[in-house]
């Protein structure tokens, strides 16, 4: 049977996908009240330090920011082919090591706080 | 076998436009492009957060204003498109089977949309908005 990465990055996408069905919107509206001037307790320096500082925060911060990557990467791969753009392992190459780079930049962030 | 098959001409670029129901595959697909986005803004952040209290009070000055409600307010719009069609193709992802038959597939998206207006409403409650 041939060898593929496919099931790999699916998951991934499939998992990033129903973590932002589920958590994108409320999260993008925690930095909209912010960017409209009422940010949140929990964006506040104090609040979101602690937050990340307990290692379930820093969990679920790596959690998102991860599978999020993931999920748009994989999907972003197959939207350029539907655009039109057919060079499918370039273009693989580049969202899959912007997913893997975000993903170890954020380990790096979070293991400093 | 014909030796002049009939290939119908269609656009590489531009194919999605022929039918609404092509665009609303490829409004479902673009989200994508917000989530990512959204995923830097956040590891972006962490990393001013990483780097002391006046250099993440800077980022959150920086992301105050005009400009930023009205992108954010876009990746929401995107991000609520992303999590409705997402629930709504839950019943053909997660086919719940009961003996014989099937549980009708309305009662498997309702359960994501009850569980979805549950964490939210948690997380704006953690976060101090409710």
């Amino acid at each position: 049977m041939a060898k593929s990465n496919k099931p790999i990055v699916w998951s991934l996408f499939a998992a990033g996908g129903t973590l932002a069905a589920m958590l994108a919107p409320v999260l993008v509206l925690l930095f909209l009240l912010a960017a409209m001037g009422h940010a949140p307790g929990l964006l506040s320096y104090a609040q979101l330090y602690a937050f990340a500082a307990h290692p379930l925060g820093k969990l679920f911060l790596l959690t998102v920011i991860a599978l999020f990557l993931w999920h748009a990467a994989h999907r972003l791969r197959v939207a350029l082919h539907d655009f039109g753009l057919r060079q499918d392992r370039f273009v693989a190459v580049i969202v899959y090591f912007v997913a893997a780079t975000g993903t170890a930049l954020s380990v790096l962030y979070l293991a400093r706080i | 076998m014909s030796r002049r098959p009939f290939v119908r001409p269609v656009s590489r670029t531009h194919w999605y436009f022929k039918h609404p129901r092509y665009l609303r595959y490829m409004s479902r697909e673009v989200t994508c492009v917000f989530i990512g986005a959204f995923a830097l803004l956040l590891l972006c952040a962490v990393e001013r957060l990483s780097e002391g209290q006046a250099a993440y009070e800077s980022f959150l000055a920086a992301i105050t204003g005009p400009w930023s409600t009205l992108g954010l307010s876009v990746v929401w719009i995107f991000a609520v498109h992303n999590a409705i069609s997402w629930f709504n193709v839950t019943p053909k992802a997660l086919p719940v089977q009961i003996g014989e038959g099937f549980l009708p597939g309305r009662f498997i998206v309702a359960a994501h949309y009850a569980a979805w207006i549950l964490i939210s409403l948690a997380v704006l409650f953690f976060a101090g908005v409710l």
